[in-house]
């Protein structure tokens, strides 16, 4: 490995030990939050130099965006300091925590070496993957085509579970709509936040759409589309007022259209079966098994993209709709 | 040609470098919240373009060029934006910076 790039990656790494150092240190809640932002650009640009473009959007998007905020927005509600707890004796987790540690260092001794070509993880399904995908997907992006359609059962698992979170928040917490007018009083104006917000929010909604169709070609696809898309209308809803935000897109529909973006992923699969294939096997979506494969990709991703900005959206509202903790 | 070049976008980023340096010392040393806010933000969305000014040097004339300006261009926007986003709630939440002499006292000496 280059010099340059032993030094950034032992900066890059550095920065997150002591990153993580101070998240577990530090007393006052908002400041973690703040750190754990930090940490998850930090790792994003790890798996930049690393070569993992789209894991890194992914993780700058959701980590360091929505995360932070959604934990904000949580830290409203419960209270900024972390509770005080009696000191314990630090003997014993020190000990448990160093064995399991050499027990874990000595398990990665027997490991391959770092980007070696003749480990087991590159000889099973990757080298088919990499071969195979160009015939048989015929998409640029590798990861889109391993992620939507050699592994599609897999990332029909994941919006699921979003989903199922969702699901989780909506009946622990609900959202709670606010009193209309006379009895709401509209926020006083900041103009300049709002204008500049107006400015943004149709260019943020534009790229989230890019990044939506574009995850053929290059990197994106439905998740970091759905949360950026999320993140134009928590803007809007920071900047103007929950009421604004809620009459816009009204919690109602948002939560059908979540339904929906699974439905949307789980019906293409059961088209597929109704057209003579296995399930989610886009072969015979179309007369040639290509086109089928990216019409299958398209749908799916667009599924994806619905149910994540959806979902986003709908935990964000829930969250803060409980009201302010501490003003 | 190119020794130019190297030359101008070697400045260039040291410059940058040394804007983000005295920023984060200045995060540190400040006494005070405003002139802590004061000191990022300003050197945060200045050091930015000489960065990418030296890193547009070095690119030559390619599309990585223009998305660098773009870059540039959304950083500029959104970063003094962020700035006073955060003065702006520490303002109404009751953080009231720290004056040497109050607004009565300097309008009485005839100052604005």
């Amino acid at each position: 490995m280059s010099n340059i790039t032993l030094l950034i990656d032992v900066v890059l790494l550095t920065m997150l030990v002591l990153t993580t150092v101070a998240i577990v240190r530090i007393q006052s809640l908002f400041a973690v939050i703040m750190l754990t932002g930090v940490f998850s650009l930090l790792a994003a640009n790890i798996f930049v130099v690393l070569d993992a473009v789209d894991v890194a959007f992914t993780e700058a998007a959701v980590g360091a965006g929505i995360s932070t905020v959604l934990m904000l927005a949580t830290i409203a509600i419960t209270g900024h300091e972390k509770k005080k707890r009696r000191k314990n004796s630090w003997i014993a987790p020190l000990i448990v925590v160093a064995i399991t540690g050499a027990v874990l260092i000595y398990g990665t001794l027997d490991m391959p070496a770092f980007t070696d070509p003749s480990a087991p993880v590159h000889q099973h399904v990757a080298p088919r993957y990499i071969n195979d995908s160009p015939t048989e997907v015929g998409i640029p992006n590798m990861v889109t085509s391993v992620l939507a359609s050699y592994r599609g059962y897999d990332t029909m698992g994941e919006v699921i579970v979003v989903f199922a979170a969702l699901i989780g928040v909506l009946s622990l917490l609900g959202i709670r709509e606010k009193k209309s007018e006379p009895q709401y009083i509209t926020p006083a104006p900041r103009p300049i936040l709002q204008v500049m917000s107006k400015f943004m929010i149709p260019f943020i909604i534009l790229f989230a759409m890019y990044v939506q169709f574009h995850g053929d070609f290059g990197p994106g696809g439905g998740f970091q589309a759905g949360v950026i898309f999320a993140v134009a209308i928590i803007l809007y809803t920071l900047t103007f007022s929950q009421q604004d935000a809620m009459r816009l897109i009204p919690p109602w529909v948002l939560k059908r259209l979540a339904a929906i973006g699974v439905l949307i992923y789980g019906g293409t699969g059961v088209v597929s079966m109704l057209k003579g294939g296995n399930f989610l096997n886009y072969n015979v979506l179309a007369d040639d098994p290509i086109h089928g494969q990216h019409y299958g990709i398209l749908i799916i991703e667009f599924g994806v993209g619905l149910t994540v900005a959806c979902v986003m959206m709908l935990i964000f509202f829930a969250f803060i709709s409980r009201g302010d903790k501490n003003p | 040609m190119g020794l130019i070049i190297d030359i101008l976008s070697w400045i260039l980023l040291m410059i940058g470098c040394f804007l983000g340096i005295s920023g984060a010392i200045g995060i540190f040393r400040f006494k005070e919240f405003y002139s802590r806010v004061h000191a990022a933000s300003v050197t945060d969305t200045l050091f930015v373009f000489f960065i990418m000014a030296g890193l547009i040097l070095q690119s030559g004339f390619t599309l990585v060029s223009v998305k660098l300006i773009f870059a540039v261009g959304l950083l500029w926007l959104t970063s003094p934006l962020a700035s006073h986003a955060l003065v702006r709630s520490a303002y109404e939440t009751g953080l009231k910076p720290k004056l040497s002499i109050t607004r009565k006292e300097s309008a009485k000496r005839g100052q604005s």
